[in-house]
């Protein structure tokens, strides 16, 4: 105790730590101020002061004027609300198909034969696209007078179709277009995944016997968890925020048959000059996307502890 | 020493600046399209020949987005000259204070140069708050030889002989009327037009700003016409998922055989198609009634907040001369508001020209003339008309519920007849 008191080598360790942690407190903060600042300026304050204009009557010129709730009660009963929000729910349950389809794909990429990684790029091609292009070359592929689709149903000897024009199928028919990229997406998210299971477990599964079908479905499915979580999230963001398809194909047409929360946002707050509005849609749309994000963290963090 | 060039550089930069700032004038403007773009920069480079010690900041933006930021323009920091829209369009900025009254302009010898309609369309009371500077004719472009291969000797000149005309059309296999409502506001077009026709502008204004319900038997009278060509599958088919542009593909392959559209279309027309193409007017309806047009007016302003607003008048007054509307219009096949300068010689301009100068009155067309709101919500409606003409009468409260909400109740319910 003495010594150490007298030893000049005992003291330094602790005022080192001390001030090693003062010091990695007060540079944590500054590490963090750039990145917390712009998040807040560009994030959290433009969330706060949409909410905030959503309880305004506002056209962009006038002074705006408080309504209260009134944006959110003729929401309640504004017919093309209900349209956007059921084709959103549309497009989440469509979007399912984006994770089944790219695993699918992934496990058959995931062998290593010579040329897979051409092949690979090749099906990862859409995702590169820009959702723009895509949109144009399936509103083409769709085209009733001079479309792809109609030309191959025509040599089958089918009747021609007129899809984006028809208040029933115009939704899918973008959710199609909107599937090629997604599932490009979410094939390299698996692929990304397959690469880092350990090999060693699939031997130790193929010793105990299991192959094929059985050793896809109970040990690489469950494995690939934490991708899962991934991809499920990001299909669920990309159908609730998908504007580009709707923008680029329809216009949310015919009439608003096709519209989606996202657009009819876009519609109200820039066509309808209705800020206030546009406003509530898109606090609507952020409360339905932290639901289905808090689902999913919970799920996620459930499983993880069981 | 970094710090010393640096700043160099920047008192270099403002000495270029600083000289011009006494005598800035920013004009920002929407004219990004290739034509309209390269008239007005040929403009603004004569008239800082004329004004040399103005210097004019010209900024071009493209006409959607200028839509959008003209708003925080005029209630931020404005320059000193806008360009923007006649009418509804402009009387929504007028309203709160935002457009400056340039009255002392309009001399009476001014005035008289002017088309009376458009001067009508930049007045609000007796005050004027902008320069009409170009205006373009609506109407019926038509392929001559597809007509006459019908039967149909003289373009449908009154409502029987359209009708007519969309029969023996049909008869050849011929569509009658190219239209692509994917971008909804061709539909509107016909909407105008039956308005116009059957029921006059003073109620077609009336109309678009409100003052009568949708749900009028007038309105009805409007979509019982409409749902005569409907019937008749007078329209080019798939119109909901074609834009304008794809609709009139179908004119110069030789599938349809009219199009109600604006003057820009001739722009587009084909070489081999250009002479086979020709222009009338939408036809009458009520015999000894009025004719009146749709002709969207584009005009320039000065913003109230305008720091420059001395610059400002000399380059609105610049604009409103004569042989600077001729310029301007020449190179963008238009038509010139100034009634004294010349048109380009061209058998579609010369005729606009005429049309319109013969009209007994302009509307600017249905999105420009109501609330962008309630332009969006209708004419969602049209198309929806033009799909399912059997879903009338939930369009029509549909239309009329936002034509409440923006306007306001009316006193005495659908005063009709």
């Amino acid at each position: 105790m003495s010594s150490a008191k007298g030893s000049p080598r005992a003291s330094p360790p602790v005022d080192a730590g001390a001030s090693g942690m003062r010091h990695a407190g007060f540079s944590t903060v500054i590490l963090l101020a750039p990145a917390c600042g712009l998040f807040a300026l560009f994030v959290v304050y433009p969330i706060v002061r949409s909410i905030g204009l959503s309880f305004y009557d506002w056209n962009g010129v006038d002074i705006p004027r408080w309504i209260g709730f009134d944006n959110y009660r003729e929401l309640f009963v504004d017919p093309v609300f209900h349209t956007a929000l059921a084709n959103n729910l549309r497009w989440l349950a469509c979007y399912l198909a984006a994770p089944v389809m790219g695993l699918v794909l992934a496990v058959f990429l995931h062998q290593h034969l010579p040329g897979m990684r051409l092949v690979r790029s090749l099906f990862f091609m859409p995702f590169v696209i820009s959702q723009v292009v895509v949109g144009l070359v399936f509103s083409w592929f769709f085209n009733a007078r001079f479309g792809l689709l109609n030309e191959l149903l025509a040599a089958l000897g089918l009747p021609p179709v007129a899809l984006l024009d028809s208040e029933r199928w115009s939704v899918y028919t973008m959710i199609v277009a909107g599937l090629w990229p997604q599932t490009a997406y979410c094939m390299i998210l698996y692929l990304t995944g397959l690469a880092t299971l350990p090999a060693e477990l699939i031997g130790a599964a193929r010793v105990d016997g299991a192959r094929g079908w059985s050793l896809f479905r109970h040990v690489v499915v469950p494995e690939l968890r934490p991708v899962h979580f991934i991809v499920a999230m990001v299909c669920a963001v990309a159908a609730l925020r998908s504007f580009d398809y709707v923008m680029i194909m329809t216009l949310g047409g015919p009439f608003n048959s096709s519209t989606v929360l996202a657009y009819y946002m876009y519609e109200q707050t820039f066509l309808g000059l209705r800020y206030g509005y546009g406003a509530a849609i898109a606090t609507v749309l952020l409360a339905l996307m932290s639901c289905i994000i808090l689902m999913l963290l919970w799920r996620l963090f459930h499983r993880e502890r069981v | 020493m970094k710090l010393r060039s640096s700043l160099a550089v920047v008192l270099a930069l403002l000495a270029v600046i600083s000289p011009a700032g006494a005598r800035t004038l920013v004009v920002n403007a929407n004219t990004a399209d290739p034509a309209p773009r390269a008239a007005w920069e040929a403009t603004v480079a004569r008239f800082q020949r004329e004004y040399p010690d103005i210097q004019v900041q010209f900024n071009i933006y493209d006409s959607e987005s200028y839509k959008k930021s003209i708003r925080n323009w005029l209630t931020g920091a404005p320059p000193d000259v806008v360009y923007w829209f006649a009418g509804y369009r402009m009387r929504q900025f007028v309203t709160p204070g935002l457009l400056e009254d340039i009255s002392d302009l309009y001399t009476p010898d001014l005035k008289a140069s002017i088309h009376r309609s458009a001067l009508d369309l930049v007045s609000v009371g007796e005050k004027q708050y902008g320069v009409p500077y170009t205006y373009y004719q609506v109407g019926l472009y038509f392929r001559r030889d597809l007509l006459a291969a019908a039967g149909v000797a003289e373009p449908p000149g009154d409502w029987r002989s359209l009708v007519s005309a969309c029969d023996k059309l049909k008869a050849k296999g011929i569509e009658p009327f190219a239209v692509g409502t994917r971008d909804l506001w061709p539909a509107a077009g016909w909407f105008d037009y039956l308005d116009l026709r059957l029921n006059g502008l003073a109620f077609h204004m009336d109309l678009m700003r409100g003052a009568i319900a949708y749900t009028d038997t007038r309105v009805r009278d409007i979509f019982e016409r409409w749902r005569e060509l409907l019937e008749k599958n007078c329209f080019s088919r798939n119109h909901a998922s074609s834009s304008w542009q794809e609709s009139q593909a179908l004119l110069y392959s030789g599938k349809a055989a009219m199009m109600l559209i604006g003057n820009f279309i001739v722009a587009n027309f084909p070489a081999d198609v250009r002479d086979r193409m020709d222009f009338v007017a939408f036809p009458s309806i009520r015999r000894d009634f009025g004719r009146f047009e749709d002709a969207p007016v584009n005009t320039i302003h000065i913003p109230a907040g305008a720091r420059n607003k001395e610059d400002a008048r000399r380059f609105l007054a610049f604009v409103m001369r004569a042989d600077v509307q001729e310029a301007i219009n020449k190179a963008t096949l238009q038509i010139p508001v100034n009634l004294r300068a010349a048109v380009a010689d061209d058998r579609f301009i010369v005729r606009g020209r005429d049309l319109l100068a013969r009209a007994d009155g302009l509307a600017q067309y249905f999105d420009r003339d109501t609330s962008e709101d309630l332009a969006n919500i209708a004419m969602k409606g049209f198309q929806e008309f033009m799909l399912y003409p059997e879903r009338l009468e939930a369009t029509l409260v549909t239309i009329e519920r936002a034509r409440a909400r923006i306007y306001g109740a009316l006193p005495v319910p659908a005063a009709a007849k």
